[in-house]
């Protein structure tokens, strides 16, 4: 069923998405040091935040854009190709 | 201070375009359906450009920086919050709840469940969720209004401009007009960045002005007490300054690293010492992520915008592009708080009006230290961009809130049988009381941040509109009654807390005591959404396996208009013989 499937598709990006999200709190709790490391200026954990995230979410709306339309376009042709199955066997009980 | 009349000319070119370019439109669309209708055949560049327009209030522009340079590192994840929200949009909820074709989560919750009753229910939230959002665009507006015209109260400022907007809807001007709306998008992109670029290229870039809040051993770290600047060793003849920080203003350390003033408050005063209160901010911040990302699905007027694209697959590209759009401009409101800190800290003295809220507005005149008139200009830009922003986003959700008032509340709840004359009526006397009450809360807000209230009311979106949307759209099995029960139960108790921390913030109920011995509590209160999603949802499925007889007997209808490709949406076989062959 393309619910399912687009519910899948859903859920992996967004555990991609929820990784990276509620992942920076943890790495920031956990290894201060790590995060507060500069980087041009930046503390890394700023550079990531302040910066950085906007691209990784680009990235990854546009793979989940991407596969939708290809599910959505896969189930329509699967669909167009049975009723082209099933008109053309109407058509042959017809001759 | 005098009156700076760059700053005048440029706020004024911005009004009275606002205002007539909305007339000017408004009069070539009449009614409501006409809007939508036309909208559909909208590009995708122009209502991308639209929703991003609608989408950034006085918060992105004002508040975002305000709060970067009050509270650092922490204030970050409210930009990424708000560009966040609108991923987690496009995954669970745009697609199907356009394929469904209501226009408000209303006439959604009206759909879905078949039940006039359910419609009014959910009405209630357009009206709950836009008042919270009002308030900080007043407090927005209040600010601006007092930046340019220095002897003026601050609640002068909301008074002026809440009674010109609240006119300005009531007279029919400032309907949701996609060109007003993308203008109003560039306008504030360019108002933003062209600053930025040009404070970056005379006091040093991004990083540098981060670096100057130095770690103990740099050279930069050095902090003259004395009035002036502090010339650093920046090398080349680009010079980075900064001046004294102020006493009431964090120090580096606390101000750059994540878990600091923000985040921290309730911890402080309860008087823990910094390693125990770290546990209680990084709650805070989960519970921030969480309402920002689930309230921004829950905006009752940003959603609306979705019905504008010709088909799914343009809708889903509109989402990319109000990404790609509105990420962009979150890089730079931060950049002002950053550069504020070193060249502006006199700001952390002040409170309200005066206080950092207006950083976007104030920093770019200190330009003209160095190259006179041109900080006036910059500043000018700012404020128009500021007008822009909490312009249209008080206009906008004052139209939505007028229209829930005069077509739901009046037209479908008190007199039924109204005509189309008095519900016009109504609609300008709904526009007039509701307006005049954003301003009466208006004038209260001046204490609280921009940003802040903002956040507030995503948390109060995300524990009603959010679980509403989610749980009708993915679970079958959801009644009516559990849907209602949810909503209210997440939603009124999220009201209900918020209210609470900013009746006490503002002396109205003495609970400082009572905060300071639970502050696990106080941050339970002020941001609620990482209970009340949680308990809105529980809710919804208690309540739905207890009434699952009551399930709509058209459901699996329902599930396919909202999640088969619209390709097929239109052929009747295939959904018929679909629905037929589905199992539960």
């Amino acid at each position: 069923m393309l619910m399912q499937r687009q519910l899948r598709l859903s859920i992996a990006c967004v555990v991609a998405f929820l990784s990276v999200l509620l992942g920076l709190p943890v790495l920031n709790y956990l290894v201060p040091e790590l995060m507060g490391r500069r980087v041009l200026g930046f503390t890394l954990t700023w550079m990531v935040l302040g910066v950085g995230f906007f691209p990784a979410v680009w990235v990854i709306a546009w793979v989940f854009i991407r596969r939708s339309i290809a599910l959505e376009e896969w189930e329509w042709r699967e669909v167009a190709a049975q009723e082209e199955k099933a008109s053309g066997e109407q058509l042959q009980d017809k001759l | 201070m005098s009156i700076d009349p760059w700053v005048i000319v440029f706020s004024a070119v911005t009004v009275l375009a606002t205002v007539l370019l909305g007339f000017w439109s408004a009069q070539k669309s009449k009614t409501a359906s006409d809007f939508f209708v036309a909208g559909r055949s909208v590009s995708v560049g122009w209502n991308a450009s639209a929703i991003s327009g609608e989408y950034l209030s006085a918060a992105s522009f004002m508040g975002v920086a305000g709060m970067v340079m009050s509270s650092g590192y922490d204030a970050l994840w409210y930009p990424v919050g708000y560009a966040c929200g609108y991923l987690f949009l496009l995954l669970f909820i745009a697609g199907p709840l356009r394929r469904f074709g209501a226009y408000t989560i209303p006439d959604f919750a009206e759909g879905r469940f078949d039940s006039p009753l359910f419609r009014k229910i959910a009405v209630i939230f357009v009206l709950f969720i836009g008042f919270f959002y009002t308030m900080p665009q007043m407090k927005g507006a209040g600010t601006t209004l007092a930046y340019i015209f220095p002897g003026m109260p601050y609640w002068g400022g909301v008074v002026l401009v809440g009674a010109v907007i609240t006119l300005n809807v009531a007279l029919g001007g400032m309907k949701g007009i996609t060109l007003v709306q993308a203008f109003q998008y560039w306008l504030k992109m360019f108002a933003i960045s062209v600053p930025v670029f040009v404070l970056m290229a005379v006091y040093g870039h991004y990083g540098a002005q981060l670096a100057v809040n130095g770690e103990p051993g740099t050279q930069v770290s050095v902090s003259v007490t004395s009035p002036g600047f502090l010339a650093l060793p920046g090398g080349d003849d680009v010079v980075t300054l900064r001046k004294a920080l102020p006493e009431k203003a964090p120090s580096d350390g606390v101000w750059l690293a994540p878990f600091g003033p923000l985040t921290s408050k309730a911890a402080r005063a309860a008087g823990l010492p910094a390693d125990e209160s770290r546990p209680y901010s990084l709650l805070y911040t989960y519970s921030l992520i969480v309402a920002l990302v689930c309230g921004t699905a829950g905006l009752p007027h940003i959603l609306v915008r979705f019905y504008t694209n010709p088909d799914g697959v343009a809708a889903k590209r509109t989402t990319m592009w109000v990404m790609i759009l509105i990420g962009v401009f979150y890089l730079f409101p931060p950049v002002f708080g950053v550069i504020g800190r070193n060249l502006l800290p006199d700001l952390y003295a002040a409170a309200g009006a005066k206080g950092t809220d207006k950083i976007v507005l104030e920093l770019p005149r200190v330009l003209n230290q160095s190259f006179p008139g041109l900080g006036s200009v910059m500043s000018g830009i700012t404020c128009a961009g500021a007008f822009a922003a909490f312009m249209s986003t008080f206009s906008g959700l004052l139209v939505s809130m007028t229209g829930a008032l005069a077509h739901d509340v009046y037209g479908r709840i008190l007199r039924p049988d109204a005509t189309q004359k008095q519900r016009m009526r109504m609609f300008r006397v709904g526009a007039i009381v509701l307006g005049s009450g954003a301003v009466v809360a208006g004038t209260f807000v001046e204490p609280f941040q921009i940003n802040f209230m903002v956040g507030q009311a995503f948390a109060i979106a995300a524990a009603s509109y959010f679980p509403l949307l989610f749980m009708s759209i993915w679970w079958r099995g959801l009644t009516m009654k559990g849907a209602a029960s949810g909503m209210l139960t997440g939603g009124m108790l999220a009201v209900a807390a918020i209210s609470l921390t900013s009746f006490s913030d503002l002396g109205w109920v003495e609970l400082g005591s009572y905060w300071a011995a639970y502050p696990l509590l106080r941050i339970l209160c002020e941001q609620p959404a990482i209970w009340a999603v949680p308990l809105a949802i529980t809710t919804m499925v208690a309540v739905s396996k207890a009434t699952h007889r009551e399930v709509p007997p058209d459901v699996r209808m329902k599930m396919l208009v909202l999640h088969a490709p619209e390709k097929l949406g239109l052929k009747q076989e295939y959904i018929q013989e679909h629905a037929a062959g589905m199992n539960p």
